[in-house]
């Protein structure tokens, strides 16, 4: 569903239809976020009003405008490369949700 | 001085408490009596550390008799909470992390414990800072003491509610597009987000990793300035800390605005700002020109594409960073599922509240295939425009002034329902965070008996510049003393 060309995103933003629950759907899938019903319906409208207002950016010119990724520019930020002690194993798994022994515990991954 | 303990400034208290005239154990008690008797109705709190803070109000008081000259040691404080306090719960007032309890400190809150501050407990604030009215808090919404009718502003509404309800002295806060600036207009205190790279970030749970900072929110500019002090410096921990040392910016307060260029930039007084603010500001820019400054009208037009800017880069950032809490190392862990894949999707379904799920669905969006080019890519160019005319800006004026929020505090439930109306109230600050730029809000008048805040903008590790303007007005001018009655 989201694998359209580039031109077809562009075709959105200058258009921009009202996305459809299917497309909703995907996108909640892709980031494995659970959605009911209603939610996808008030999404879908939210979130169509919302990329209606992006709309304006194609006002813009930024051709030869390269992208700002941070504000600061720092690069390759380096230290020594010493040896500290790490978190405790405690510390570390004090918070999981299931644990066990010194493991933190999943549901199987592959059936 | 104020008769009550919990009106002191910071630096008030710093006067008492070095003169021995009042303990840590009595100011911090005084405070905490206060979150007793308005807590009820002003709700900045998410969790209180009574106990704790009293504890380290006896180890205060013991500190500053042997010679502790940190300019926070004993006095009582808010930290949003959204910043990692080891052992005590840090729940960005989500489901998700309701019982989450971080097994370190976040760097900032090492700086203020090595300082021997007193920490009285965590703020309110919308669910993972998402938000400007503290409603999208997943607990409860904090009420604005002005008018508890009213929005404290968000989403560090609990700080800016507990500051000017005296329900602490000073507060931190975290500032993605306005976060600290508009609640503390709101609230009619002063707050800062000081230059991207500034305070370390190490130990605040992410939102959108390029645009949020930490600040001071505090009664007035001087203690803005002891707080920024003591926060500040590199970090090792946080790869985007810029590497300059931790400096007294109370030196910058001279009281001396001669020579000051003031730049207006008029896109901030127009449509969509009620007009009424827009007026306050003229008056709060004359008195500026009195007192020294030149004041001239600028433009800068690339301010109307912002918001939208903003809008593709927070939510795709936050989707990147909220991924992580899929259930297995730490937060909510749905069990009721069949697979991991099921366990995963239940868990961000219940732990993530609508304004949450909103933005990631928004981000997702944007970063996926087909999408990013036009949506992310556009976003950071324009990003570069936006970053670009401050910095031509700058050429020509040492600082800009604004309106904080296009309007005062709005009723609860107001803009609920409406997402794009409520992302509006950002207009003005959020220009700030995309170029990674400092800037203050700080008391400037009142429009029907509510606060209306002033917003100076500077250039890159212009702190000082910032802070010293802000002094000169706050001197000539009364409205930081002013305190809600409750």
């Amino acid at each position: 569903m989201l694998h359209w060309p580039y031109f077809f995103g562009r075709y959105i933003i200058m258009t921009s239809p009202r996305l459809s629950q299917d497309e909703v759907q995907h996108i909640a899938l892709i980031y494995r976020l659970g959605l009911s019903q209603e939610e996808i319906e008030s999404l879908r409208h939210q979130l169509s009003d919302i990329l209606e207002n992006f709309q304006v950016l194609d006002q813009v010119d930024t051709t030869d405008v390269p992208p700002t990724g941070h504000s600061v520019t720092l690069e390759n930020v380096m230290r020594q490369d010493e040896t500290t002690s790490p978190m405790s194993k405690e510390d570390t798994l004090a918070n999981a949700p299931l644990r066990e022994d010194d493991y933190f515990r999943v549901k199987a991954v592959l059936d | 001085m104020p008769s009550n303990l919990y009106d002191l400034t910071l630096h008030e208290a710093r006067h008492l408490l070095d003169g021995r005239e009042v303990s840590s154990q009595e100011l911090t008690q005084a405070v905490l009596d206060r979150v007793q008797q308005v807590e009820p109705r002003i709700k900045s709190y998410v969790t209180i550390t009574g106990e704790m803070a009293l504890q380290q109000a006896k180890e205060a008081d013991q500190a500053i008799a042997q010679g502790e000259v940190s300019p926070l040691a004993g006095v009582p404080m808010q930290l949003k909470d959204n910043m990692c306090t080891r052992g005590i719960p840090t729940t960005c007032s989500s489901q998700m992390l309701e019982s989450f309890i971080p097994p370190y400190n976040a760097t900032v809150v090492e700086k203020l414990l090595t300082g021997s501050a007193v920490v009285i407990g965590k703020g309110n604030m919308d669910e993972f800072a998402m938000g400007s009215s503290t409603e999208n808090s997943a607990f409860f919404p904090t009420r604005n003491p002005w008018d508890i009718e009213r929005v404290p502003g968000g989403s560090s509404g609990g700080p800016a509610a507990a500051v000017a309800s005296g329900e602490c002295i000073y507060s931190l806060g975290s500032d993605t597009g306005g976060s600290i600036r508009q609640p503390a207009s709101f609230c009619g205190i002063v707050g800062m987000k000081p230059t991207y790279g500034l305070v370390s970030r190490y130990g605040l749970v992410a939102f959108a990793s390029s645009l949020d900072q930490i600040g001071p929110l505090t009664k007035d500019v001087t203690d803005c300035a002891l707080v920024l002090s003591a926060i500040s410096g590199h970090d090792s921990r946080d790869a985007t800390s810029i590497p300059q040392e931790a400096q007294d910016y109370s030196k910058a307060l001279t009281g001396n605005i001669r020579g000051i260029k003031i730049g207006v930039p008029k896109e901030y007084y127009g449509e969509g700002i009620d007009q009424n603010v827009a007026h306050a500001m003229r008056i709060a820019l004359e008195k500026l020109e009195e007192l020294g400054a030149s004041v001239e009208e600028t433009s800068l037009p690339h301010t109307r594409y912002a918001l939208a800017v903003y809008y593709i880069l927070a939510p795709s950032e936050a989707s990147a960073n909220l991924a992580r809490y899929d259930g297995v190392k730490y937060g909510y862990s749905a069990q009721d599922a069949d697979s991991m894949w099921e366990a995963m999707e239940r868990t961000k379904q219940h732990g993530f509240g609508p304004e949450v799920k909103r933005r990631i669905m928004l981000g997702t969006y944007a970063l996926s295939a087909g999408y990013y080019d036009a949506y992310y890519l556009k976003a950071q160019r324009v990003r570069t425009l936006i970053s670009r005319e401050f910095q031509e800006a700058f050429q020509k004026y040492d600082v800009l002034i604004t309106p904080t929020s296009p309007s005062v505090a709005f009723k609860l439930g107001a803009k609920v329902e409406d997402p794009v109306q409520m992302y509006q109230n950002d207009v003005c600050t959020i220009p700030v965070n995309i170029a990674g730029i400092p800037a203050m809000s700080l008391p400037a008048g009142f429009v029907d008996g509510l606060p209306v805040g002033m917003q100076i903008i500077g250039k890159p590790l212009a702190e000082e510049t910032i802070l010293r303007v802000a002094y000169t007005y706050e001197k000539a001018t009364a409205w930081h003393k002013m305190r809600p009655e409750l």
